[in-house]
C-alpha cells in the first residue's frame, strides 16, 4: 500500500490526477457549500446566459445555474462510479476466487463469463435497463454487469496463479483449511491488482453511465447528472454552448485523472501480476 | 487446419446456447407480466391477453424457450411490438447505416492505429512517444457522445463543412456522395477506439523488440527499416489483429452513441428506440445477433492466427 502512495508522489503526471480527484472529492463532498445557487432551482427569465459574474458557467435552458449543477453532478458521479465499483470488484472478486480455487465451480462460472463477455458492454446496460427500469440503482446495477465479469477473469487468472505458489502448499500441508487459506492467504495478495483495477472500472464506468443519461435511459433528467447536463443542453449547444463544454471537461478530466493514477499503479505493481491487468473494454 | 477450425467452430455451439438462454431469460427476469409492461398504461386487459396469448407467455417456460429457439435457427426472431413486422426485417432495414459505420470506422483505426503505435515503440520514451501516448489516453477518456457534438457543432453548424445529421440510404438512392455524412460519425466512433489499439501495437512491438532475433537480425548487418518491416512488425502483427476483436466490441457500443448524436438510421439507434419503446423482442434480436457477430469475428481470428504463425499451425 505504502508502495502504491510512494508512486503517486513520485510521478508528477499522477501527483496531478490525484490532485484532480481531489478536488473532485471535494465537490461532492461539500457540494452546498461549493454552488452558489440551487440546482434544481429554475429560472425563466435568466435562460440559455452565457457565463457571467452570477452565473459563473452560464445558465441552461430553464435558467438553471450551469455551476452549482456541475458541481452538484461530482457528488452523483463519484455515488454512481463508486456503486459500479463496489458492486463489480466485490462480485468479480468472489466468482474469481471460487472460480480459481475450486476448478469444477470455475468450468461453469468461467464459461457464463465468457458468454457476458461476447456481449457489448453498453448493449448489455441497454438491455438490463430496459428490463429494471430507469433509476440510480438499476444503472448501478446494469452497468456493473459488464465490470464484473471482467474484474472476475482478472481475480480468476491470479488465483489460478497463487495457489501454485510454495507457501499455499505449506500452509496446506500443515492442516490449514480451504476457508482459511482463501480468506488469509490467496486474498490479501490479490490487493494489489484489485485497487489497479478498481481505478479502471472506476474511469470506464464514468463513461459509460454518462453514455446511459445521455441516451435519456440513466438517472431522471432533473437529477444534476453531468450526462443530464449534456443531454439536455445539446438542442441548445450553438445558443449557450456553456451546457456542452462544462459538464464534458469535468468528465474528462475525472476519467483521465483516474486512467492516469491507474497507469502508474499498475506501473508500480508486482510483475508476476501485471500481465493479469489487460485494458479495460470500454 | 481444416480439423482445427471445425473443432473451433463446434466449441462455438454450447457458448451460442448459453447465449440465447441468457437473452431468453432475460424477458423473463422482468418484475410484472412481461405483456403488460411491454403495451404501457394505455392498454386495455384484451390487449394485454391478446399479446400474452400471441407471445405464448401463457405456455411452460421450457417450451416457449424451445418454441423461441428453433424460431431463431430458421431466422425467425419473432416480430417487433413496436413495427408489427417480424425482428429480422427490422434490423435488416437498419443494418446497412450500421455495416458502413463499422467498416469505415475500423479502417481508419487500423489505418491510423497501427501506424502511430508503431512509431511510438520504434521511437520508444521520444518526445514524439510521448505525445502520442498522452494524445491516446486523452482520447480514450473522452466521452463519445461530447466527441460528437463538439465535431458536429465546429465542421457542420460553424464551418458549415459537412452535413450535421442523417443519412440518406446509399444503395435506395444510389448515391456514393451520400457517404459524406457519415465522416463525422466515424471519426467520433474511431477516435476513442484507436486510443486502444495504439496502446496495443506499441505493446506489441515493444515487447517484439526484445526478442534475441532482433538484435540478430541487427547484427548481421541488415538495415533499420528491414528490421522493423521484416522482423519486428511481422511477429507483432498477431497480436494486433486479435485486437481487432476487442474493438469490434467497442465500436458496437460506441455505434449506439454516434448514431444517436448524428440521428442516423442504424441499429444501433434501433436499440436505444426500443428499450425506450419497451419494444423486447427487437432488443433480444440485436444483442443475439451481435453476440454471434462477435464469436464468428473472434472465429475468424483465430483462423488468421493459424494462418500467420507457423508455430500455432503445428502445435
Amino acid at each position: 500500500m505504502s508502495d502504491f502512495f510512494e508512486a503517486l508522489v513520485q510521478r508528477k503526471i499522477a501527483l496531478a490526477g490525484s490532485g484532480v480527484l481531489l478536488i473532485i472529492l471535494f465537490l461532492a463532498v461539500f457540494s452546498p457549500f461549493v454552488a452558489t445557487h440551487d440546482p434544481m432551482g429554475l429560472n425563466p427569465l435568466d435562460r440559455l446566459q452565457n457565463p457571467s459574474a452570477k452565473h459563473w458557467f452560464g445558465t441552461d435552458h430553464f435558467g438553471r445555474d450551469i455551476y452549482s449543477r456541475t458541481v452538484y453532478g461530482a457528488r452523483m458521479t463519484i455515488i454512481s462510479g463508486s456503486g459500479v465499483v463496489i458492486y463489480s470488484i466485490s462480485f468479480g472478486i468472489l466468482i474469481g476466487l471460487l472460480s480459481g480455487y475450486f476448478r469444477e465451480f470455475g468450468l461453469v462460472a468461467m464459461r457464463l463469463v465468457d458468454v457476458v463477455m461476447s456481449f457489448p458492454p453498453l448493449l448489455l446496460a441497454l438491455a438490463l435497463i430496459a428490463i429494471l427500469g430507469p433509476g440510480l440503482l438499476n444503472v448501478i446495477l446494469s452497468v456493473s454487469a459488464t465490470y464484473l465479469t471482467h474484474t472476475a477473469r482478472i481475480i480468476f487468472g491470479l488465483t489460478l496463479k497463487i495457489k501454485e505458489e510454495a507457501y499455499v502448499e505449506a500452509v496446506r500441508s500443515i492442516g490449514a483449511n480451504n476457508g482459511r487459506i482463501i480468506l488469509r492467504h490467496i486474498l490479501p495478495n490479490l490487493l494489489s491488482p484489485v485497487i489497479v483495477q478498481a481505478t479502471f472500472t472506476f474511469a470506464f464506468s464514468l463513461l459509460q453511465i454518462a453514455s446511459l443519461d445521455f441516451l435519456g435511459v440513466g438517472v431522471p433528467p432533473q437529477v444534476p447528472s453531468w450526462g443530464n447536463m449534456i443531454s439536455e443542453g445539446r438542442i441548445y449547444i450553438t445558443r449557450a454552448p456553456g451546457v456542452l463544454l462544462f459538464p464534458g471537461i469535468f468528465i474528462i478530466l475525472t476519467v483521465l485523472a483516474f486512467n492516469l493514477v491507474g497507469d502508474v499503479l499498475r506501473d508500480k505493481l508486482d510483475p508476476r501480476f501485471r500481465e493479469h491487468l489487460s485494458e479495460v473494454k470500454r | 487446419m481444416l480439423k482445427y477450425m471445425a473443432k473451433r467452430f463446434l466449441s462455438m455451439i454450447p457458448t451460442f446456447i448459453l447465449a440465447a438462454v441468457m437473452v431468453f431469460s432475460f424477458m423473463h427476469m422482468m418484475p410484472g407480466d412481461p405483456a403488460a409492461v411491454m403495451l404501457g398504461d394505455t392498454a386495455t386487459p384484451e390487449q394485454v391477453q391478446a399479446l400474452r396469448v400471441a407471445m405464448g407467455f401463457e405456455r411452460p417456460i421450457h417450451v416457449q424457450f424451445t418454441r423461441w429457439f428453433t424460431g431463431i435457427l430458421q431466422g425467425d426472431f419473432g416480430n417487433s411490438i413496436f413495427f408489427h413486422k417480424p425482428v429480422l426485417r427490422v434490423i435488416v432495414e437498419r443494418a446497412e447505416t450500421s455495416l458502413f459505420i463499422a467498416v469505415l470506422s475500423m479502417a481508419l483505426i487500423v489505418v491510423v492505429g497501427v501506424p502511430i503505435g508503431m512509431i511510438s515503440a520504434i521511437r520508444y520514451n521520444s518526445l514524439a512517444d510521448q505525445t502520442f501516448s498522452g494524445a491516446a489516453m486523452l482520447a480514450a477518456s473522452i466521452p463519445t457522445f461530447w466527441l460528437g457534438l463538439n465535431l458536429m457543432l465546429i465542421f457542420a453548424v460553424v464551418l458549415g463543412w459537412l452535413p450535421s445529421s442523417g443519412f440518406p440510404l446509399v444503395f435506395e438512392s444510389g448515391n456514393l456522395g451520400n457517404l459524406k455524412y457519415l465522416i463525422l460519425p466515424c471519426v467520433t466512433l474511431a477516435a476513442p477506439n484507436s486510443a486502444l489499439i495504439i496502446r496495443l501495437t506499441r505493446a506489441s512491438m515493444l515487447d517484439v523488440l526484445r526478442e534475441g532475433y532482433v538484435t540478430t537480425a541487427r547484427a548481421k548487418g541488415l538495415t533499420e527499416l528491414t528490421v522493423t518491416l521484416k522482423h519486428v512488425f511481422r511477429n507483432s502483427l498477431i497480436s494486433v489483429i486479435s485486437v481487432i476483436g476487442f474493438t469490434f466490441v467497442g465500436l458496437a457500443s460506441g455505434t449506439v452513441i454516434t448514431e444517436t448524436v448524428f440521428a442516423l438510421p442504424g441499429i444501433g439507434r434501433l436499440v436505444v428506440e426500443s428499450v425506450l419503446r419497451r419494444d423486447y423482442p427487437v432488443i433480444q434480436g440485436v444483442i443475439l445477433i451481435i453476440a454471434v457477430a462477435y464469436m464468428l469475428i473472434n472465429l475468424l481470428i483465430d483462423c488468421c492466427y493459424t494462418f500467420l504463425d507457423p508455430r500455432i499451425r503445428i502445435s
